[in-house]
């Protein structure tokens, strides 16, 4: 799982029907410092996250597709969590 | 699943029969201000897209499972990017002029 940043989402109106009643997040991975780190990538929200938050993303097609409950979904990522708080021991 | 624009499309006669009415377009992987990022990639396309049009594609198994829900088929495709939505619009934080 990533560490990431939401900054935004996608509108699509023609898309996969398996993508249905779910929004498109748009995830900046981020370092411990909170800085960005790598490129964007697009996963689908489970948690009701919004921009700016701080969540974990789960890469994972087939992890997907069982939380998803859908054998046949597309999806390789998903918003599984909203960070509240993280906390360094590393000095 | 990435972002990416449709910036051509390949014809090939001649393909493996698995993906034989497939429809493949070039896409450019962009960033959410829609900057080009990455080597660009060809993938098939599930959804209709056209050319300057900014789409998402998915990758791996995942591109395959479109593909078969698309043509009906269940045997395994040689494909290992599809194009799943065409973007309308992107609200990002970020987003420039």
């Amino acid at each position: 799982m990533k560490l990431c940043r939401i900054t935004g989402s996608l509108h699509a109106t023609v898309k996969s029907p398996r993508l249905e009643g779910r929004r498109i997040m748009i995830a900046q991975p981020l370092d411990a410092a909170g800085r960005d780190d790598g490129e964007a990538l697009l996963a689908l929200d489970e948690v009701d996250s919004g921009p700016g938050d701080m969540v974990l993303v789960m890469k994972e097609g087939g992890g997907a597709r069982i939380v998803l409950g859908d054998d046949r979904s597309p999806v390789q990522c998903l918003v599984i969590a909203v960070v509240d708080d993280l906390i360094l021991n590393e000095t | 699943m990435h972002l990416a624009r449709v910036v051509g499309r390949l014809h090939a006669t001649r393909k493996d029969q698995a993906v034989d009415s497939a429809k493949l377009l070039l896409l450019q992987p962009v960033d959410p201000e829609k900057n080009p990022r990455g080597e660009r990639l060809v993938a098939v396309d599930t959804v209709g897209a056209g050319p300057g049009e900014i789409v998402f594609y998915t990758t791996a198994y995942e591109a395959v499972i479109p593909w078969q829900d698309l043509t009906g088929r269940k045997e395994m495709a040689l494909i290992d990017a599809s194009i799943i939505g065409i973007v309308d619009r992107i609200d990002s934080a970020r987003q420039g002029p």
